[in-house]
Order: structure tokens, then sequence, then C-alpha cells
């Protein structure tokens, strides 16, 4: 039992980092834009397919292939933003841009569906079937590797909010965007290329996804959305260390709950929101802010 | 005093009475005029859907809380006629007497589920309700009460095969009727404007002294009781109450859509949206075997009305209707040969009573147009 529970808490915590990084992704998008991607859940499997294919049909290595589905998903992430996020304005900004966002998912759904079918499929790599003895017990590589890649992730993005000239702008417009124009900040860039970062994460998210999920179809994005709203919600929205802290929580109770029941696992995931928030209804390390109208 | 006009104008319904009584004609001669069977199940669905859009915006259309998790109270409906209908071994007609139990349990359940959602806001809020979905379908799959994953069958109902979807035709537009009518009153009335005031500034209603959380509570309790009937009674329509079904995120997402199409917190919006997207949807899935299409295609709808008709048809329509009249009053007053009226001012003072009467009425429109 105590060799169980020992188990649950690294696999949650490994499976954690993974989820803390498409997580931190929507987070930061949401605290530049003060939108929520509803996309995020499809762009990751968007990402595990762009893994899938480039394995499947140009044999690229999975940690290879990332070299080209990372810019891909920054570009397709600024697009989104230039195209259908931008010319939103108004009172029900928020509103439409969940929305808006919700549209194209469903849009790259449907597209998904017509070249991929319904039909599970599970990326393949020697690192994934293959296990190493480790924290007393084995333990595929590919936990091993995506959690040291989703931790390097998460550096790099912290890095470059706190130690470059670009970062220094995206937190004055986390801020307080009004006062960033006055200072000559292109907020529209800014806007642009965050999106960008948070989508391009996808890329990672989707590859470690596609490959610790035991398969994947067109469908899955809805439940990886749901996930990565509770943790952003739990974390505190807009904060990247709420959200890593939440990543962490929740897959680690899900895991240590899957002991007992698998089916009630997952609504332990949504349990633990809810009750979090009848405490702190700004999440974890929210600030107030976060319940202004 | 001169705040009157602009009251007036935020409690008259989007359309006349006349108009009303005209489209209401026109339901309820449907099923008689159109009895195959492929047209009236859809016009069922439709009407199923329309007044869950409407009690939808009661809550979220008016208080701007966009709630995401409306299904829960769909499934909840389902469900409980369908436990129900189940255990007091119920047939027929007389299954449609656990309706308003069904009302009743999904309203009972909003009361819990509100006093948790509606202490946060915006997205937050969103988050919750998306939450709440999930905990709901899982739960419904998980339980033995509800049938697991295999779900519960319904009755079978035992009037003639011909006019089999008449009696739901007719429950769900007397249901479309009362939820619209509820809504309209609420809309004119005290409750409405306090729920709008939320809208536009919670802190500063509260602080003109709206008691926020139970205005906020009685809407969402009000479209929970409202949905929850509209899925019993689905339930029995369709025949079947699956956790994925019943618990819908599509039909979360649908009755948003709807309401947004036709023109978010207005009265005859949500029908509108009904109206159009639900026959197109199943249109399209009748004409296209594949998914697929239908979602990107649905996905583009969304765009487009986002984009182009962000604040919903009957707003914009309205719009350009004010406008178009305001300019043909000004045409009529350049060809009787008098000075221009100034338009967009409304306190300018005219000289002459027609010009008053034109000046007052181009104000008017100016007013409406704002956004």
């Amino acid at each position: 039992m105590g060799r169980q529970i020992y188990e649950a808490i690294v696999d949650g915590i490994l499976g954690g980092g993974v989820y803390a990084l498409m997580a931190v992704g929507l987070t930061l998008i949401f605290g530049v834009l003060d939108i929520i991607n509803i996309a995020q859940g499809i762009l990751v499997v968007l990402g595990a397919y762009l893994s899938y294919v480039l394995s499947v049909h140009l044999h690229i290595d999975l940690f290879v292939g990332l070299l080209i589905t990372v810019p891909v998903m920054f570009v397709i992430g600024v697009a989104i933003q230039v195209l259908f996020i931008r010319p939103l304005r108004g009172r029900e900004r928020t509103s439409m841009s969940l929305l808006a966002t919700f549209a194209v998912a469903l849009i790259i759904e449907g597209i998904l569906y017509r070249f991929f079918g319904p039909d599970f499929v599970t990326l393949k790599a020697s690192y994934i079937t293959s296990s190493v003895y480790v924290f007393g017990f084995y333990l595929p590589y590919i936990y091993l590797y995506g959690f040291a890649l989703a931790v390097a992730c998460v550096a790099a993005i912290y890095l470059i909010l706190y130690r470059t000239r670009f970062g220094r702008s995206v937190r004055a417009t986390m801020q307080d965007q009004m006062a960033a124009r006055l200072i000559g900040i292109d907020v529209n860039r800014v806007a642009a290329v965050t999106f960008g970062i948070g989508v391009a994460v996808t890329a990672v998210g989707g590859m470690m996804f596609g490959a610790t999920s035991g398969g994947f179809n067109p469908n899955s994005g809805y439940d990886l959305i749901s996930r990565l709203l509770a943790i952003i919600i739990l974390g505190g929205l807009g904060s990247i260390g709420g959200a890593l802290a939440a990543a962490l929580v929740m897959t680690t109770a899900e895991s240590l709950v899957d002991i007992w029941s698998p089916d009630w696992a997952v609504v332990v995931f949504y349990l633990v929101l809810v009750l979090v928030l009848v405490f702190r209804p700004a999440g974890l390390f929210g600030q107030r802010a976060a319940r202004a109208q | 005093m001169s705040e009157a006009p602009r009251w007036r104008h935020l409690a008259e319904p989007a359309w006349r009475p006349g108009g009303a009584l005209v489209v209401l004609a026109f339901f309820a001669v449907f099923p008689l005029v159109f009895t195959n069977a492929t047209v009236t199940t859809i016009a069922v669905d439709t009407l199923i859907f329309a007044a869950s859009a409407v009690a939808w915006n009661i809550f979220s259309g008016y208080s701007g809380y966009i709630s995401l998790g409306q299904a829960v109270f769909f499934g909840t409906g389902a469900y409980t006629v369908a436990i129900a209908a189940r255990a007091w071994h119920l047939t027929g007609e007389t299954v449609f007497a656990l309706l308003p139990l069904a009302g009743a349990l999904a309203g009972l359940l909003a009361v819990p589920l509100g006093l948790i959602a509606l202490r946060v806001r915006r997205h937050t809020f969103v988050v919750i309700t998306i939450a709440y979905f999930f905990i709901a379908q899982l739960t419904a799959t998980n339980l033995s009460v509800t049938g697991g994953s295999s779900g519960i069958l319904a009755p079978s109902p035992n009037w003639a095969p011909e006019t089999f979807n008449n009696p739901f035709y007719y429950i769900a537009l007397a249901l479309l009727v009362v939820t619209t009518a509820a809504s309209w009153l609420i809309r004119r009335s005290r409750f409405g404007l306090q729920l709008r005031a939320i809208r536009d500034d919670e802190d500063r209603a509260a602080g003109l002294g709206v008691r926020a959380m139970p205005v906020k509570l009685t809407a969402f309790v009000i479209s929970a009781f409202a949905t929850g009937i509209a899925g019993g009674l689905w339930f029995y329509f369709i025949g079947q109450a699956l956790p994925q079904f019943a618990f819908d995120p599509f039909f979360d997402l649908s009755v948003v859509v709807m309401a947004f199409l036709g023109g978010l917190g207005t009265i005859a919006g949500p029908i509108l949206g009904a109206l159009i997207i639900e026959p197109g949807q199943q249109w399209l899935t009748l004409q296209y075997t594949n998914e697929y299409l239908s979602e990107i295609l649905l996905g583009i709808l969304f765009l487009v009305v986002i984009l182009f008709l962000p604040r919903g048809i009957i707003p914009t329509g309205a719009e350009l209707i004010a406008k178009f009249r305001a300019r043909l009053r000004q045409r009529r007053a350049d060809a009787a040969g008098r000075p221009p009226v100034p338009g967009p001012a409304p306190g300018s003072a005219p000289t002459g009573t027609e010009a008053g009467t034109a000046g007052s009425e181009a104000g008017t429109a100016t007013r409406e147009a704002r956004p």
C-alpha cells in the first residue's frame, strides 16, 4: 500500500510537469490578453498529430521533430491571435474570445477528423516502451525525458519573462495595458508573440501527451482543455508559479485516487477545483484582481 | 424624468405583441401542415433547444455571467424523468407529469452549485461551470442508479405513430412560450433591471443597494428549472438517457451560440438563434453523414457571427432599421424644403412641430444605436 502511494506520487509529479507546461502557455495568454484560449486543448492534440506525421511518414525522432513542430505551432498561434482575437472589441470581448477560440477549436477538430479519422493512434519510439529503474521502481524513459524537457521549457519561459527586454514588456502589459501602451510598448505585437509562445508549448505538450496517454484521437482535446482550465483556475489566473503548483497538486491527487477507484479519479480532479474555490475564490496564487469585473 | 424614455426603451420587447401572435399561430399550426416525421422531429428538437436558449439567456444574458455548464441541468432533468418513470412504472402520457419534478430537482441542484460558483466572476465562473459539467457527466457514468455508461431507456409512448411527435411538439411549444413569457416579465421587472445592473458593473450595483447574490442565484435557479424541464422532455422524446448525450458539451455551447447569434440579453434573440442553428445543424447532419464537415461549418459560422455580427442579429438589425428611419426622415425633411434636422443631437431644439417629432425620433434612434 505504502509503495503504491509512493509510486502514485512519483507518477503524479512526472505527469504534472507536462500538464504544467501546457497550462503555463494558457495562463500566460490569459495574463497578457485577458482571454482564455479554449483551443489550447485541441492545439495540444494538433501538436501530437504533427509529431505523429513526422515520426511515421518522415521517420524523424520525436524530440528532434520538436525543432519543426514548435515553430509551426508558434506561427499558428500568432495567426489565430491576429485573425480572430485582435478584431474583437467592446464589453463582450471576454465572452466573445471564448467563443472565437472555441470556434477555432471546432474547425481544427473537424480538419483533424478529415485527415486522421476517429481512430486512436499513439506515438512510438524506443524510449517510450523501455523503462529505467529509478526512484525504486521501473519507469519508462519518456516520463523522465518529458519531465526534464517540460522543466527546461518552463525555465526558458521564465528567463524570457524576467531576463529579456521583451519579457519586461510582456510583464508590463500584464500589469497595465494602457500604461504599457503609453510608455511606448507595442501592445499588439506583445499580444501576438505571447499568444504564439503560449501555443508553441503545445507542440512539446502534444508530443508528450501523444507518447504517454496511451492513444489519442481528434476528440481528446475536450478532456485536455477542461483539465488545463481547472489547473490554471486553481493556480490563480495569470500566475505562472500557480499553474506549476496546481498542475502537480491535481495530477498527484488524481493518481492517488486512481489507486482505489480509477472511475472517480477524474471526478476528483474537478472536485479539488470546486472545493478550493469555496475557500479561496481567486485560486491558490491568484490576486484579488482576478475577481474584478 | 428625462430618463423615462430610456427606461421604456430598455423594457420594451424586441418585437411587438401582434408579431408575437402571428409567430405563435404559425408555430401552433406547423405540425398540422408539415406532417413529415423528419420535419416534425427537427421541429421538436428546435423547440427544446429554443426553450433552453431562452432559459440560458434569463440568467447569462441578463446577468453577464456566461454559464457553460447548462447541460448539468438539462441532464439532471433527463435523468430525473428517466429514474422516476422507471421506479414508478409510468408509461404513456403520465410520464409528462414528471416534467415539473425534473424542473424542481434541476432548480434545487442549482442552489448549492450557484452558491459556490457565483462567488467568482468572469473567466473563473465560466471554468467552474465547465467543471460542474464534467463532474455531472462523470458521476452519471459512474453511478449505478443512472445505469452507468449504458444509460436508461425511456418507457415507449403508446400513441399513434402517425402523430407520434405531436404531443412532444406541443409540450415543447408550451415550454418555450412560458419560458419566453418569463423572460419578458423578468426583463421588464425590477428584478431584471437589477440583473442588468450586475452585468454592467456588479460592484457599483452592490453599492447602489442591489443584493447581488440573491438576485444572481434566483436567476440561476429559474434558468435551471426551465432547462431541467427541457431535459426531461428531451429524454422522453429521444427515448434514452446516456451520460454523454444527456450531459452533452455540444448542448452547453449550442445554447450559448444561439443566444449570441440572435442577440445576448434580448427576448426574441435566443429563439431566433435556435431557429437558425438547430434546423441548419440537423439538416447538415442529414445531408453529410461525415461529422467533421458540419463541425467545420459550425466553427466557421461561429467565427462569422463573432467577427461580423458581434452583438447578434436583433440588436444589429434594430440599429440598422433605426439608422435607416432616421435617414428617411431626414430626406423627407430635406424634400419639404425645411432646414435639415440636426440628426444625432437629441438635445437640439427644432422649430416647427413636425420637425420637432423628427428631431426627437432621430434622437431616440441614436440612443438605441449606441452600444
